[in-house]
């Protein structure tokens, strides 16, 4: 059977996933249970939604390097105005996922480089959950502690619930209309534009909605952390595009998996156990990370020619 | 270069907000602060202005050009410099050199990453900075280690009642403009920024002239790392954290195009300045960290929204 | 009622007139800052036939194309759909049912071809659009390609690029929700095979016949004598013929599109190859001619647009230049034909523009020497005569055909021995030519070597020698006066006639 390319690039990142996950059981045969498993995978429901937040963004071939703090923002939301006054909070969200849209609108119509533009952001994010929680504090609501940390049988939440972002986010990226259209302004938005469509709404959208996974991954995070700080998910910025990588995206050309993303979310999380596992002392830890990374690219790139070279024959 | 033209040049804007905002905040005092706060503009502006020049660079190279490993290289530097020269003053010049060939170590491997991977700088340099950051928090461990003496004096005093660590910066700005106007290099890292293919086409080594590029942006922050650890007697871990943002945010507030092939010295001077007279005025009245943040992004997004679009043809 | 340009009226006319038209172009004029790339063209198509449009590159016909599918509007002149009146743009063009496969790849590469369909037929609404889409382009695939082979839920990178043209055509002729009335195919054959060219050939005589209409634009003149009911043939932005298939054979065709002889005639230097050869190259792809070049000699590039001409210059030139490292001594300098794409520097001044591939000799311990530069600039201001009160000026100041001036003092300010041209002409005035003709003339007779892609056939008959390139590779070699627009054509088409 011949092979799409697009399931060629979901196996490398399903098959690191395997192997490392196949590492740290040889190393702690305890972490094989339900409540081992559940310590492996319990930060990655939020890297995973931050990861789909990224990768939606890179569809349309920009790159947001404030998910960090915006993800921290919507954490200092959820621990305080969403927990105190639900409608206020609600009202705040709408408020960033209209942000995010005019921000998609902003950077097409100007033509602005999307990074300078979010790195602006940043700043303002961040200001506001400084403003919202100068110290560490705040109080997660009980519906997402308790949705966050229930115990279904069998299968642990981290994982039940990546499963569900990756079937979820497949059909809304990789199915429906919608999701085609926001792919093919990556791929070729000329063509896009030719065919009578709005590029600037199918940009608008795409970046609403990468509003919404972040604003999902705020709340996610303080559902297992239980409160907020402004600095809660800074690192999230690196980890997502990371993530987005090693699940086999693309920085251009549309080319996204929503799949590969959430596994690449889980991969992440997966190599700081590892790394822990590993008895690699914690100051090289980053670094081991920064190494997996450079890794996985050489790794990519080689893939990618031996593709080319396949297809030329 | 006209002087015709002067009102034009988006240096002038920094500069002019520059001295608004010092006027506004020496005013609250009353007028007691303004040789203070000059002083303390000046030394910390400078900070800025050694890592913004060399980030700058790497922005004229075009879109998609910025190195985000500077915080890193600047912590590495410092500590190992300090670890290094281990209070002794005869070893000062030892660990400026030190520093710098660390610098020119981590620019070669920022391209060679590019290169190799063909992956966007912001990428390779971003696991880069994983690395050195790595490497700067074992490196930290255990005490933290005072500089030299003399050189803890020297970046702390004045001449004539200038900073010391601002004539540096003044020198190495000199330097810099000296290159970026004058020089064969500056051309060539300008024309690179308007359009890589024509630059090619004209006989530029484009490879060569980015290698280079990236090696001074880095040179330049193990500089400023050196500096900074001796200026405040030690090296922290998170000393370079601040710089990731603000080395981009100078180059763009003094008006380099962020879109590549346009960059100016002065204008990072002002931004600097400006950067951190925002910083003080917003104390002085009694604003928290959070409003400072929030007026720093809405700086930004406000100039390259003006500037950006004026020369948005590609 | 409408007359036709530079045509007698003939009876296949007055049969066209009475169909119904739906899309007509009338006196349509287009320029390019000081080019006229439409000149007061008309171009009508009516419903049930297929019009065939050939013409030199830049003669105007993509130009064309643009206005009727609404992507470009004319400075002068109407275009009107279905015969009625008013607006203009792609979507009242789509609306009005035309539709158009560009010469470049125009598929969202990332996308499988059903997702495609999507994206160009947004009628496509609602549930299960999958399963319609994929229906909608197998079977239209399967009527214009019987036995295609292609499997519509691939993703379009993994489909070989004659594949890509395939779905390309079948989305094109595909409708949703009703029948497109006309399509526009600008070279739809250039990377099909013979089998698979003649299949759509035969597929545009059924779609004419059961009353669409086509616009077919192709070099292969074969194709367009054997499909079309009528042909209109493009030259400096007007139509020069008008006229039914039938009463074209390849030969007038080819006579039509040519240029009228003009009286310049210009006084080939006898050249006495001696000594080695400068510049060589093997032949192209494995096959063809080998490439070399003589010291003084003047080569020209010829053949249709994009036929590897240009992929030759570039490895002429990449390959002798390095990438890491300053070069001591400039052998090769490239005058750019695409200012935008590869010539000037935008931001720049003139000055820095004209000085910056010669810099090395300008400076002094790697600083720029200001005066030396300013004589540099002064001096070829003089001889090139660029039309600027200041040098200091911006690029973007200048005339597209002073710009093109200074690209070429660029090149010719360094000591390269060796000038590569990449149609560097294109779009530059009459006058401008021919103050540039006479320098590169007194720099070839200096001994420089000059190798020179040019899609004007006046600017071919001024070279020496000439290569004549054909896919991507040399198929012929034309010395002194062999060098006659006929041969250079015969030389070009796949069908065409020997000379």
């Amino acid at each position: 059977m011949k092979l799409s390319s697009g399931t060629i690039r979901l196996i490398i990142p399903a098959l690191s996933l395997a192997v490392l996950l196949a590492a740290v059981f040889y190393m702690q045969p305890r972490a094989m249970s339900y409540t081992g498993l559940n310590l492996l995978f319990n930060l990655a429901v939020p890297i995973a939604l931050a990861t789909v937040a990224q990768m939606l963004i890179m569809a349309v071939n920009d790159l947001d390097l404030s998910m960090g703090t915006f993800v921290s923002f919507c954490a200092c939301v959820t621990a305080t105005f969403l927990q105190a006054s639900p409608a206020i909070g609600i009202l705040i969200f709408l408020g960033a996922i209209a942000a995010y849209a005019a921000m998609g609108v902003i950077i097409h119509l100007r033509e602005l480089p999307s990074i300078v533009v979010t790195l602006g952001m940043s700043f303002i994010w961040g200001g506001l959950a400084v403003l919202m929680l100068p110290s560490p504090g705040g109080e997660a609501p009980g519906w997402a502690r308790w949705v966050m940390t229930s115990r279904p049988p069998f299968v642990p939440m981290a994982i039940v619930a990546s499963v569900v972002i990756a079937v979820v986010t497949h059909f809304l990226i990789m199915r429906s209309s919608f999701g085609v259209l926001i792919r093919g302004v990556g791929g070729n938005f000329r063509s896009v534009e030719r065919a009578g469509w709005s590029v600037i709404r199918i940009r608008a959208g795409a970046y609403a909605l990468a509003g919404l996974f972040a604003v999902l991954s705020g709340i996610a995070l303080v559902g297992l952390t239980t409160s907020a700080d402004a600095n809660i998910a800074l690192r999230y910025t690196l980890l997502s595009i990371a993530g987005v990588i090693l699940g086999g995206g693309e920085f251009v050309g549309g080319k996204v998996s929503p799949i590969g993303a959430v596994i690449g979310a889980l991969t992440l999380t997966l190599a700081g156990s590892f790394l822990s596992f590993m008895r690699i002392s914690p100051d090289w830890q980053i670094g081991a990370q920064g190494a997996i990374l450079i890794v996985v690219l050489a790794l990519r790139l080689f893939l990618n020619r031996l593709e080319k070279r396949e297809k030329n024959r | 270069m006209n002087f015709f033209s002067l009102p034009s040049k988006p240096w002038i804007w920094s500069f002019a907000a520059t001295v608004i905002v010092w006027i506004v905040t020496v005013l609250f005092t009353g007028g007691a602060s303004a040789f203070g706060l000059s002083q303390a503009a000046l030394t910390f502006a400078s900070f800025y202005v050694i890592v913004g020049i060399g980030q700058m660079f790497v922005i004229t190279l075009g879109p998609g050009n910025i190195d985000l490993s500077v915080p890193a290289t600047m912590t590495l530097s410092g500590t190992l410099a300090l670890k290094l020269m281990d209070v002794q003053d005869s070893m000062i010049v030892v660990g400026l050199l030190v520093s710098v060939l660390l610098g020119i170590a981590i620019g070669i491997g920022n391209y060679a990453l590019i290169k190799l991977l063909r992956i966007p700088p912001i990428i390779a340099t971003l696991s880069m900075s994983f690395i050195v950051q790595s490497t700067a928090i074992w490196a930290n461990r255990g005490l933290r280690i005072k500089p030299p003496e003399v050189l803890a004096n020297f970046t702390t005093s004045t001449l004539f009642g200038i900073p010391n660590v601002a004539i540096v910066a003044l020198i190495l700005s000199a330097v810099a403009w000296l290159l970026l106007e004058k020089s064969i290099y500056g051309r060539w890292i300008s024309a690179i920024g308007q359009s890589m293919f024509a630059a090619r086409m004209t006989g530029i080594p484009v490879d060569g002239t980015r290698l280079v590029t990236y090696i001074l942006c880095a040179a330049l922050a193990s500089i400023c790392g050196y500096l900074l650890a001796s200026f405040s007697g030690g090296a922290a871990l998170n000393m370079g954290g601040e710089y990731l943002l603000l080395s981009i945010a100078v180059v763009v507030i003094g008006g380099t195009a962020v879109a590549g092939g346009n960059s100016n010295i002065p204008g990072i001077w002002g931004a600097s300045l400006f950067m951190f007279l925002v910083v003080s005025m917003l104390n002085t009245y009694g604003f928290g960290a959070g409003f400072r943040l929030i007026l720093t992004g809405l700086i930004i997004i406000a100039v390259i929204l003006v500037a950006g679009g004026r020369q948005a043809g590609r | 009622m409408f007359t036709w340009p530079n045509t007698d009226h003939d009876p296949h006319m007055t049969e066209a007139v009475l169909k119904q038209e739906v899309a007509a172009a009338r006196g349509i004029k287009v320029t390019f800052g000081a080019v006229k790339a439409l000149d007061g063209a008309d171009l009508i198509i009516h419903a049930g036939e297929c019009v065939g449009l050939v013409g030199h590159n830049g003669a105007g016909k993509s130009t064309i194309v643009n206005v009727i599918n609404g992507g470009l509007s004319p400075h002068e002149g109407e275009v009107s759909y279905g015969g009625g009146s008013g607006q203009h743009g792609i979507s009242v063009a789509r609306a009005n049912g035309v539709r158009c496969v560009f010469q470049e790849l125009s598929l969202c590469p990332n996308l499988t071809v059903n997702e495609n369909v999507r994206v160009t037929h947004s009628e496509l609404k609602g549930w299960n659009w999958r399963a319609r889409a994929l229906e909608l382009v197998r079977r239209q695939l399967e009527e214009i390609f019987p036995g295609h082979g292609i499997d519509c839920d691939s993703t379009v990178d993994d489909l070989s690029i004659a594949e890509r043209q395939m779905v390309e055509i079948a989305i094109s002729f595909s409708g949703a929700g009703e029948r497109p009335k006309l399509v526009i195919l600008d070279e739809p054959t250039s990377s099909l095979d013979a089998g698979l060219a003649a299949q759509l050939m035969a597929y545009i005589r059924r779609f004419v016949s059961e009353g669409g209409a086509v616009l077919l634009i192709s070099h292969i003149l074969g194709e367009i004598l054997s499909t079309s009911d009528r042909i209109v043939v493009m030259k400096d932005g007007r139509v020069v013929a008008d006229r039914a298939a039938k009463e074209f054979s390849t030969r007038s065709l080819v006579e039509a599109m040519g240029n009228v002889v003009r009286e310049l005639e210009w006084q080939r230097s006898v050249t006495t190859r001696s000594g080695a050869a400068v510049l060589t190259m093997p032949p192209r792809k494995g096959h063809g001619l080998p490439f070399e070049a003589h010291r003084g000699e003047m080569i020209g590039l010829a053949g249709l647009g994009g036929h590897g001409q240009t992929d030759a210059l570039l490895h002429l030139y990449l390959s002798g230049n390095s990438n890491w490292l300053p070069a001591r001594r400039r052998e090769i300098a490239f005058v750019a034909g695409d200012r935008s794409l590869n010539g000037t520097f935008p931001l720049w001044s003139i000055l820095k523009n004209l000085s910056i591939a010669s810099l090395g000799q300008l400076s002094s311990r790697s600083l720029v020497d200001q005066s030396r530069e300013d004589l540099l600039g002064e001096g070829w201001k003089k001889r090139i005569e660029i039309r600027t009160p200041d040098m200091e000026n911006r690029i973007l100041s200048l005339s597209g055909g002073n710009q093109q001036k200074v690209l070429f003092a660029r090149a010719l300010a360094t000591t390269a021995k060796i000038v590569l041209m990449d149609d560097p002409m294109r779009g530059v005035d009459v006058g401008t030519k021919q103050e540039v003709y006479e320098i590169l003339r007194a720099e070839a007779k200096s001994g420089r070597t000059f190798i020179w892609y040019s899609t004007e056939m006046d600017e071919i008959r001024l070279c020496d020698r000439v290569y004549v390139f054909r896919e991507g590779a040399i198929v012929a070699e034309l010395t002194g006066d062999e060098i006659t627009e006929k041969n250079v054509l015969a030389a070009s088409f796949h069908g065409g006639e020997a000379a």
